[in-house]
């Protein structure tokens, strides 16, 4: 690709994706089919802007892999094993009996055996990045029916490995060695390669995360996120294993660290474009001339597969117990065909296995299950769902009690405060600092907090903002604790903003952005002090404590009052002088406001 | 006897400055050995009140006086706080609630109305002794007798002289406290 084309499918590219996946959304086809019908129309057999998909589509694999790195960071060790028996069980369950149906399928469709076994294999394996998608996009990865599908995805994607390892013994041309010392060399960097990223991920990542943290600069952390990303997925694929399995162990040992919320918002973008790519070049891939040629014999296969399949795991979450809206979705989930068949069949087709014709079939069904799965979901929303009186969109009950009701932008002066405060009172508040040693320190005390710039509106979604009722602006920059108040109030309406305010004029901003619980950061502190004053001229301190809130209760008043008149005043002075006016307006008002006033009632 | 009977005086006026009659009588007071001032709006001017303080005074008093302006024919705001904060289920009453038991317990009051208000036929329609039932209830529950109370009344307008008259009786009241025994004092009967 040359300059010029490459600006050429990028605009492409995105121009597909902005026009179809809006309207694919508004129709409630959801994303993913917005991206397959994008790819298709701007494929060879569409509109022919682009005619080497498979080499976009080899590009945008690495979709998959950043993806399966963002689900690695949502899952801690710790959950993860408390998912060995989904993944283990229902996963070897799933691939042996889909594997088994789809190869007798083969064989009775006339396929040699070494062929029908690659079909069955490459079949039985679903779509990670469809699946995946949707699970995030619905919240659904805490629910019996995301846990299943998720577990069954996670089992796939190691016994992908096995699988295209045995590919070479089926093959008519045995170029690979096969002998047994050849095995055992291929396995021991294997065995290095993931063990050097569980010690890479445990030891000198936040080492690492901490001093380029140190930099302030946010586009080096950004390079290093992906490049820790990067160079897994190179490792993975020199020793021949599944990048996406790599990424994903990155992910899981990253999981719990403090850069956690960092790292997603950084990889987040990307993974969104790539991701989308994907399915735009699946979309290019579908080959429209079979469909023409052979169309009932197509539908029939492609029908044929997801029902079977379909139906196949319907049957394994019945063992698994799930009810059977969860067991509905479940099967939906992973009905379809996934990305590594291509890979498979690829491969297979290389080896010799498949001719050219079965694998362009096999790879359009492939395809074609794809975008069923879109139109099943809906079918599971309009048909199903309501029946079993089930909310798929329900909030993750097990993801409520890790994220926080409480988020806390800003761990300085007066963010530890409230977070102290909250502490005490047994609410563990999440904690955004831009200072990487302070946020170590709180850790060790046992606070959740996490490293980032709070004024970046990705980190604060990644801090789980969406699940927080409150959000606390503490930090130490007005013009940035505006810039995050638009964006919460804008993107999370819901969420309560607390804020700090720095001066009279830092409040009316705030009472423009709709903020109405604020503090004046200086301001009860310093009445305190006047309240020493009086004290110790000889007040006593009850007294001095009541004018003091007396004070307070008058300056609020007049706050408002300021704040009203301020916008009907449509002349635009300078801040300075603004500032200037208030205060002999308020000095001007402090006299009047106690002048009337005195303690009549008591002797 | 010794000085071992110690006075704790409760002490609440919010704003003792404009008060003549309590800054005169507590003046008269204050400089007594065995009697301890607890001045409780300068103390807790946010009416937290620090419970662990509070009981360690009262352990070491034998006489607890409520010295107060008579507001609204009862305490003080904050009175009414400190009683609810410091006299505990199982520390003042209740099962082992004996922290406070046979101990003496006195109000010292000052009212703007004269005596004769304080009459079945006066404005007030009724005693001081009345007006004092739920102290009284509250002194019996922590098992503590209830002494005759000292009223300072029509405060506003007690000519100089009576004050300091009054305020010696308030002196001598506790001074005796020392040495005349529990029986031979006046106690209210219910």
């Amino acid at each position: 690709m040359n300059n010029h084309s490459f600006l050429f499918y990028g605009v492409v590219y995105l121009l597909a994706t902005v026009i179809m996946v809006p309207i694919a959304k508004k129709l409630g086809l959801g994303a993913v089919l917005g991206y397959l019908i994008a790819g298709a129309i701007i494929g060879p057999w569409g509109l022919k802007f682009i005619n080497n998909p498979e080499t976009i589509l080899h590009f945008a694999e690495f979709g998959v892999v950043l993806l399966m790195f963002l689900i690695g960071l949502e899952l801690n060790p710790k959950r993860l094993w408390e998912l060995r028996r989904p993944i283990f069980g229902a996963g070897t369950m799933q691939v042996a009996l889909t594997s088994a149906a789809f190869f007798c399928v083969g064989k009775l469709l006339g396929l040699p055996w070494q062929a029908a076994l690659v079909c069955g294999l490459g079949l039985s394996l679903s779509s990670t990045a469809i699946a995946s998608q949707i699970l995030s996009e619905r919240a659904l990865l805490s629910t019996d029916a995301g846990k299943s599908s998720f577990a069954v995805l996670l089992f796939q994607d190691i016994a992908v490995i096995p699988i295209l390892a045995i590919l070479p013994l089926l093959g008519a041309v045995q170029t690979v060695g096969t002998g047994e010392g050849d095995k055992i060399s291929k396995l021991l960097p294997a065995v290095g390669a993931i063990v050097s990223i569980v010690l890479f991920g445990r030891f000198l990542t936040r080492p690492l995360f901490r001093t380029i943290a140190n930099l302030h600069l946010r586009e080096s952390f950004t390079a290093v996120s992906l490049l820790v990303v990067l160079g897994i997925s190179m490792i993975m694929d020199a020793v021949g294993l599944s990048m996406a399995l790599g990424t994903f162990l990155a992910g899981v040992i990253l999981a719990d660290s403090e850069y956690r919320h960092e790292l997603e918002a950084n990889i987040e973008p990307f993974k969104g474009l790539l991701l989308g790519l994907f399915f735009v070049s699946v979309g290019m891939n579908i080959d429209f001339g079979l469909l023409i040629s052979k169309p009932i014999f197509i539908i029939y296969l492609v029908l044929g597969f997801v029902t079977l399949k379909f139906l196949l795991i319907l049957g394994i979450g019945r063992i698994l117990r799930l009810n059977f809206g969860d067991n509905f979705l479940f099967s939906t989930l992973i009905s379809q065909g996934g990305e590594f068949a291509f890979v498979l069949f690829g491969a297979a087709f290389t080896q010799k296995i498949f001719d050219q014709e079965t694998l362009a079939i096999a790879n359009v069904t492939v395809a074609l299950s794809m975008v069923a799965t879109p139109f099943l979901l809906i079918f599971f929303d309009k048909v199903i769902s309501p029946r079993m009186n089930i909310v798929p969109n329900r909030p993750a009950d097990e993801i409520k009690h890790d994220r926080n009701t409480v988020v806390i932008a800003g761990l300085g002066r007066v963010g530890q405060i409230v977070a102290r405060l909250l502490h005490a009172n047994k609410i563990n508040p999440t904690v955004i600092d831009h200072n990487p040693n302070l946020v170590d320190r709180t850790r060790k005390f046992g606070y959740v907090s996490f490293y980032g710039d709070a004024t970046q509106p990705d980190l604060l979604h990644a801090a789980g903002l969406e699940h927080a009722k409150i959000l606390v602006v503490a930090i130490d920059d007005r013009e940035g604790a505006l810039k995050i108040i638009e964006f919460v109030r804008r993107n999370y309406p819901k969420v309560i903003i607390v804020a700090r305010a720095w001066d009279m004029i830092h409040v009316y901003d705030l009472l423009d952005h709709g903020v109405t619980e604020f503090e004046r950061e200086t301001f009860s502190a310093a009445v305190s002090m006047g309240e020493r004053v009086l004290h110790q001229l000889g007040m006593t301190t009850y007294q001095a404590r009541r004018m003091g809130l007396r004070f307070k209760h008058a300056d609020e008043v007049m706050l408002q009052k300021f704040y009203e008149f301020r916008k009907d005043d449509t002349q635009i002075i300078s801040t300075s002088r603004q500032a200037k006016e208030e205060l002999e307006k308020l000095f001007e008002a402090d006299e009047l406001a106690f002048a009337k006033q005195r303690d009549d009632g008591w002797d | 006897m010794t000085l071992q009977r110690k006075v704790l005086i409760q002490f609440a006026h919010p704003n003792i400055q404009r008060s003549r009659v309590n800054r005169s009588l507590l003046a008269q007071v204050e400089q007594l050995p065995h009697v301890t001032v607890n001045k409780l709006y300068e103390t807790y001017p946010d009416f937290f009140i620090n419970v662990k303080r509070e009981k360690e005074l009262l352990e070491q008093a034998q006489l607890l006086v409520f010295h107060h302006p008579f507001y609204w024919y009862s305490s003080p705001a904050i009175i009414k706080e400190w009683q609810d904060a410091v006299l505990e289920y199982g520390w003042a009453y209740g099962p082992e609630g004996d922290k406070l038991r046979g101990k003496d317990f006195m109000m010292a009051v000052t009212t703007g109305g004269g005596p004769q208000a304080y009459q079945p036929d006066g404005n007030n329609r009724f005693t001081i002794q009345e007006f004092m039932r739920p102290f009284e209830q509250t002194a019996h529950l922590c098992g503590m007798n209830f002494l005759k109370p000292f009223v300072v009344h029509s405060a506003n307008v007690i000519a100089k002289e009576d004050l300091e008259i009054r305020g010696l009786e308030y002196r001598n009241l506790l001074e005796n406290y020392l040495s005349i025994p529990l029986s031979t004092r006046e106690v209210t009967s219910k």
